[in-house]
């Protein structure tokens, strides 16, 4: 999840952000690290480019990208299936 | 309608210069255009994540702004939607538009695609600031100072604002230049009078 | 200042027809413009449905007249301005001071994204030439140069809302007296630039779009120009078929919420529509017709729907998107939509919404669904919301 961390803050340029500063369960949406729209759009970007996992549909990203955790757990559960 | 408007304060950002009311407050001559930026973003000591988030152009006029507002606007002066922006440049979003398509081979990028429009930074400063008023931008070759007087004093006579933020925002590249003023009804401490020869004057400012 | 702008003229290129004419027959007839993308060449081609004119560059150059004009976007531009000119019929035109306020949002971008992929496998690819008009102002120098139009020029890119916003302007110009007639509207093409940007955002609908309706699943892009011809009072008394209709009022606002979506509860709109009919004096009791932005997505149908429910309050007029019909034409939708609400005044008719099912729940209104005629029309808003929180609404009135 670190990596994950990392990631995000360079895809979303969270210049002021650290990866400690991000907690494995803390909303990443609204409250929390409050991120909009677009920032949904680009971590969809981000599961494309780096981990081949294509989101189609917009309506599930709130439910993926809820917090680092989900994100994880989406990842490896579709990275499994690509396998 | 012969009150007079005033331009309350300008600031100009060139050559790795800030200068606001035509003195000199911040300079990186070594910095790149990404890192100048940054630094006149940490120079000023503003909490605004979303910031980093914005293209050059967006950075440069949203910047420029904050310089321009600082210490001398009063917000509780004005309704949201008395208060308007009008911009122009040459070269429009041109900047992040070769970004974007450069992204477009691989996967575009929706971050970059928001800021394919010039008008962008309008938006950026009127979400920080809640400015609701009429604003517009304007493609033209070089900074016309008569056109935005007239566009402006239009503005300001039919009371279809009370404030502008009114001026030039144009990044290409490593070439840039933003040149804001405040014009505003009323005459305050380094007021000058709002006419085309004022405008034209700080804006050929070169910052050193 | 007050003086009333009139409507001498109009003049239009879509995905519904080449001609004013043309695209009244498909709006009457039902006849929208989306279809298989056929003449841009893009990796969405299979996928996205889109409104295109239907002609290539070169058969648009026939249809003008236009032999070495290139790009796309003048070359829409020009046709359509000059049968607004020609409609207009102003016999004394070269003693008038004579004004071209054009937008668009591409530029000349359709030729670039060609010339950029050749140049970036090899600096010397690819002809510099087709990029030297590539900015928005360059198209509109172009244009104005065809039309033999000096005195007044200027481009507007905002988005949107662009041309709407040009054609206020341009009111502005003549009522200042700096001109007596401006050709105002605006024009925009279909690129790869702009359908993968949109794609990128998730606002593209891969059906023929829905705007207004509750299961709406976002936008079709279209191409196309639409410009009106402005003239004065003074001018208008001088002319053959005098000019009934005039352009009311108008109002220009920002939303400040997001950079590329409207707030949920409409503010922008609600100060651009409220703004409109405070400079023309009207009620909202006194619109006919309201000619939506309606785009389909999401987010703009429910934002507008919010600040049209707010702003009407119980007494909905007759609305419609016709973006339906021909897509959204982005920097081109407002001069497009300007010359739909003209008409509408003229003929007394009522655009459909076309294929509304299910009407949005949140909404105590429903858009028109059939094609009307034979009616009162006196009072049109037009509605032109663009990202950057560039909200624009005008209103045309018969006089």
């Amino acid at each position: 999840m670190s990596d994950l961390k990392m990631q995000i803050i360079a895809q979303l340029n969270l210049q002021d952000t650290k990866p400690e500063d991000i907690g494995d369960d803390q909303p990443l949406f609204v409250e929390g690290l409050g991120l909009d729209s677009i920032d949904a759009l680009e971590l969809i970007v981000l599961l494309q480019q780096h981990y081949k996992i294509k989101l189609s549909n917009a309506e599930d990203g709130p439910k993926v990208f809820k917090t680092v955790r989900t994100m994880a757990e989406y990842i490896t559960a579709h990275q499994a299936q690509n396998a | 309608m012969s009150n007079d408007l005033y331009i309350s304060a300008s600031c100009v950002i060139t050559n790795h210069v800030v200068s606001k009311n035509e003195q000199s407050i911040f300079e990186n001559k070594a910095a790149t255009l990404p890192d100048f930026l940054v630094s006149v973003y940490r120079f000023l000591n503003i909490q605004y994540p979303k910031f980093h988030k914005m293209d050059n152009l967006s950075k440069l006029g949203w910047l420029a702004n904050e310089v321009l507002l600082r210490n001398n606007f009063d917000a509780a002066k004005y309704k949201p939607d008395e208060t308007g922006i009008v911009l122009m440049n040459a070269n429009s979003s041109l900047d992040t538009d070769i970004k974007y398509v450069a992204t477009t081979k691989e996967m575009a990028s929706p971050a970059l695609f928001v800021y394919t429009l010039p008008n962008i930074v309008i938006g950026e400063i009127s979400i920080t600031h809640h400015f609701k008023g009429e604003n517009a931008f304007f493609i033209c070759n070089e900074f016309d100072a008569g056109f935005i007087h007239q566009y402006v004093s239009n503005l300001a006579y039919n009371n279809i604002l009370q404030c502008c933020i009114c001026g030039w925002v144009e990044v290409l590249n490593n070439e840039y230049k933003a040149v804001l003023f405040l014009i505003e009804k009323f005459k305050s401490v380094n007021s000058i009078i709002f006419t085309k020869e004022n405008l034209y004057k700080i804006y050929q400012l070169q910052n050193g | 200042m007050n003086e009333p702008v009139f409507v001498a003229g109009t003049g239009i290129i879509s995905a519904i027809g080449y001609t004013v004419a043309e695209c009244l027959d498909a709006l009457e007839n039902g006849r929208a413009g989306m279809n298989r993308m056929q003449y841009l060449d893009s990796v969405h081609k299979q996928r996205l449905p889109v409104a295109e004119v239907k002609l290539s560059n070169d058969e648009l150059a026939k249809l003008g007249n236009l032999t070495n004009i290139k790009s796309r976007t003048a070359l829409l531009s020009l046709i359509a301005a000059k049968e607004a000119l020609t409609n207009a019929g102003i016999e004394n035109i070269k003693s008038l001071r004579c004004g071209f306020v054009s937008a668009n949002s591409v530029g000349g971008m359709d030729k670039t994204e060609n010339f950029f992929k050749n140049f970036l496998t090899h600096n010397n690819k690819g002809k510099l030439r087709n990029i030297i008009n590539h900015e928005c102002g360059s198209v509109t120098e172009l244009v104005a140069d065809a039309l033999g139009i000096k005195d007044y020029i200027t481009t507007i890119s905002t988005a949107c809302s662009s041309s709407a916003n040009s054609i206020f302007f341009g009111a502005r110009l003549i009522r200042n007296n700096i001109v007596d007639l401006v050709v105002a509207g605006g024009t925009d093409s279909l690129t790869k630039f702009t359908l993968n940007g949109f794609n990128t955002l998730m606002i593209v609908d891969e059906q023929f779009c829905q705007p207004f309706d509750e299961n709406r699943r976002g936008l079709n892009l279209g191409e196309g120009a639409g410009y009106v011809v402005l003239v004065s009072e003074k001018v208008a008394a001088t002319l053959k078929n005098k000019p009934q209709i005039i352009l009311n009022g108008y109002c220009n606002a920002n939303d400040a919420y997001h950079q590329t979506a409207s707030s949920p509860d409409g503010t922008g709109s609600f100060l651009a529509m409220s703004g409109a009919l405070k400079k023309s004096g009207l009620q909202p009791a006194d619109i006919d017709y309201i000619n939506l932005h309606g785009t389909g997505t999401q987010n703009n149908d429910i934002a507008e729907g919010t600040a049209i429910k707010r702003l009407f309050n119980g007494q909905y007029p007759k609305m419609s998107s016709t973006k339906t019909f021909t897509g959204h034409t982005l920097g081109a939708s407002g001069g497009i939509e300007a010359v739909f609400s003209v008409l509408s005044l003229q003929h007394g008719i009522i655009y459909p919404n076309l294929r509304l099912q299910t009407p949005m729940a949140d909404l105590p209104f429903v858009p028109e669904r059939e094609f009307i005629k034979d009616v009162k029309v006196n009072h049109v808003l037009s509605n032109s919301f663009g990202f950057g929180g560039n909200c624009s609404s005008l209103i045309f009135s018969k006089y």
